[in-house]
């Protein structure tokens, strides 16, 4: 009885040094105060927070398709259920009655007003590191919104990932509030480079590799990954075989931000949503620094292809695919037109693994974002409804295996795991 | 020996003959592959909607991808930002121009719309007559009874639509017309608001709108159709999509 009891009071004893410690764990970072300002600066901050809103790429989720701007209510899909993001306008629905300290606690601590903790699908992960005059100028411009009533739609996550308490565990993992540190042994633009990046761009968001919990390793890694549930690759940024601009020009890293375009290649899925509703807004001088932050990450070597993967060979099949759909406009010899249709040969996007990108991109076509670069992009159509999954494959493998390159062959199996994906 | 050194101008004659050959058939192929050189012009630009919609968007081959050359260039812009912003709902519509400002989108309706392309003959009709008959009555007269416009008082009496955003009703397959009344009604298919086509398409019986479909499907294509340039009598009902659309992106 009292062995028992005994243990009894060890069990109660460790639940409540880890409550405990989960607790401490998601305690609030002090508040840091409000920079003083007067009034004759309102509206150069209201629009310094616009401008900063759209670095944040704040749009992107809290404004559905053709709604209200910032008026919330898209859906985010997620591996653990549905996220919804909420109404930023100030109404009674949003954020009327907010203060600059609640906002700021939002993005620093990753707690809503009334306490609660928040989903990191809203990326305070990277936000925690944003300066508190920078909040507060965002916060200016989105409370001189018109108000738009819209009640926010509540979460469909599935159970646990429903609770509170498993969010504080998930925090006491995973988040720390954090403060961005000025590195005194770089140039001050590579220092604003690794904080539009890091913090308001929250690039890592898609270019890094999540774990089962579906956390990050945090904003500094920007090694790659697929994106859960749009089942998207966000290549490498630190791989100039992926997507790494290490060999590029500046001024070439500042077009591919600024239109979407450039001679080294043009954006694609998601990337091309963030430059439509985020990048092609930034500075000169901002996306300057980004492309010298961008230049500068390390550089990581992984082995050409997983040995187990044998190279895809040329087929009969898919060359005569490749003449009949493709070659009319990315040419015979896969050099593409410039300044139109992009060159297959030599492009590193054909050889990416997973081939995810190659498959969305012939299943449902797509046009680069209008930007004011390129204004009327041309267009490629999408071949879902004409090209079965093994046609797909096969034109795919045949191109992956053309003009000296040597990728991997695409399977039928693998068209159909993404074509699902693509229906969303 | 002797013999080869005699003849050898012959044989390089053939072989030189043989090379042309060769080459004047591996151009025509070349040809023959690459369709059309590489023009800028916003017919190349747009060649991701003529993939399904058929070339110049005189429609797909199976009538499910409408016709686009000649229809009204307020009415395509229109549905380019139903698509986009998605009122209408198909994925590969939605993807393809979520990124599209209001800009392009004029300029690619407004090309669509100069397109003046034969129309094909409509494909026989396998429906009954009465079903055709009740279709007819309803396109021309609509039914008073229950204060149910007739289809031509907004489409023009020749259903050939009014210039710049009510399209025409003609040269369009039963099944497209079915599925895009049938959208209306269960709200898949939405216009700016108010939505007088999904209005009308709720207050129509399924039955209703089969033998609309099946009567419209079966009526030849005037030849150079043209949407009426007047404005024409007022509306029986108010409609949003006609309103002079608001600032975009």
């Amino acid at each position: 009885m009292r062995r028992l009891g005994g243990a009894v009071l060890a069990i109660v004893l460790v639940a409540v040094l880890g409550v405990a410690l989960v607790v401490w764990l998601n305690r609030d970072d002090e508040l840091e105060p409000a920079a003083a300002a007067s009034p004759a600066d309102a509206a150069t901050t209201i629009a310094r927070g616009e401008y900063l809103v759209r670095a944040g790429s704040c749009f992107g989720c809290h404004t559905a398709p053709g709604g209200a701007p910032y008026a919330g209510g898209r859906a985010i899909e997620t591996p653990f259920g549905v996220v919804h993001a909420p109404n930023l306008t100030p109404d009674a629905t949003g954020l009327a009655g907010w203060t600059s300290d609640d906002f700021w606690r939002a993005l620093h601590n990753g707690r809503a007003r009334n306490g609660r903790l928040l989903y990191p699908a809203f990326p305070y992960p990277n936000y925690t590191r944003l300066a508190r005059a920078d909040s507060d100028a965002m916060f200016a411009y989105l409370q001189r919104l018109a108000p738009v009533a819209k009640p926010n739609r509540a979460h469909a996550l599935r159970f646990p990932f429903d609770q509170q308490a498993a969010l504080a565990v998930w925090r006491a993992l995973f988040f720390r509030p954090a403060r961005f540190a000025i590195d005194p042994a770089r140039s001050p633009q590579w220092n604003r480079g690794a904080y539009l990046v890091e913090t308001l761009g929250h690039c890592n968001a898609c270019h890094s590799q999540r774990n089962v919990l579906g956390a990050t390793a945090g904003p500094l890694d920007l090694a790659g990954g697929l994106i859960p549930i749009q089942n998207w690759y966000a290549p490498s940024l630190h791989d100039n075989r992926e997507a790494g601009v290490g060999d590029w020009s500046e001024r070439e890293v500042v077009a591919l931000l600024q239109s979407g375009v450039s001679a080294r290649g043009s954006v694609q899925g998601p990337m091309a949503e963030v430059v439509a509703r985020s990048t092609r807004y930034l500075s000169d001088s901002d996306l300057v620094a980004m492309a010298i932050y961008l230049r500068a990450l390390p550089p990581t070597e992984r082995s050409a292809a997983p040995p187990n993967e044998a190279a895809a060979a040329p087929s009969e099949r898919g060359a005569r695919l490749y003449a009949d759909r493709c070659a009319n406009c990315h040419g015979e010899r896969g050099e593409g037109v410039a300044g139109a249709y992009p060159a297959l040969a030599g492009n590193r996007a054909i050889a990416l693994s997973p081939p995810a990108n190659l498959v969305h991109v012939v299943l449902r076509g797509g046009f680069p974002p209008t930007t004011a670069g390129n204004p009327r992009p041309f267009g490629m159509p999408p071949f879902a409804t004409v090209l079965s999954d093994q046609d797909i494959a096969d034109v795919l493998s045949h191109i992956r295996a053309s003009w000296g390159q040597r990728a991997p062959a695409v399977s039928a199996l693998e068209v159909s795991r993404y074509r699902g994906a693509s229906s969303r | 020996m002797m013999f080869r050194k005699r003849f050898p101008p012959a044989r390089r004659r053939v072989r030189a003959c043989v090379a042309a050959l060769l080459a004047i058939a591996a151009a025509a192929l070349a040809g023959a592959v690459r369709a059309a050189p590489f023009e800028d012009t916003i017919a190349q630009r747009v060649l991701a909607c003529t993939g399904c919609h058929g070339e110049q968007g005189r429609a797909g081959p199976d009538g499910y991808y409408p016709r686009l050359a000649g229809k009204p260039a307020g009415y395509l812009f229109n549905q380019l930002r139903n698509f986009r912003d998605e009122r209408r709902h198909y994925a590969l519509m939605n993807g393809l121009l979520a990124l599209l400002d209001d800009a392009y989108l004029r300029e690619i309706a407004a090309y669509f719309s100069s397109l003046d392309v034969p129309y094909p003959p409509p494909a026989p009709s396998s429906t009954a007559a009465t079903l055709r008959e009740r279709g007819e009555a309803l396109v021309r007269r609509g039914d008073p009874a229950r204060s149910l416009p007739a289809c031509t008082q907004c489409h023009g009496d020749a259903m050939t639509g009014r210039a710049p955003f009510i399209p025409g009703l003609l040269g369009l397959s039963r099944d497209y017309l079915n599925a895009q009344l049938g959208a209306w009604r269960n709200g898949q298919r939405r216009a700016i608001e108010p939505d007088c086509m999904a209005q009308l398409a709720r207050s129509l019986a399924p039955e209703e709108i089969g033998a609309v479909s099946a009567w419209l499907a079966a009526q030849p294509v005037p030849s150079h159709a043209q949407p009426a340039s007047d404005a024409g009598a007022p509306l029986p009902i108010p409609c949003g999509g006609l309103a002079p659309p608001s600032a975009g992106r």
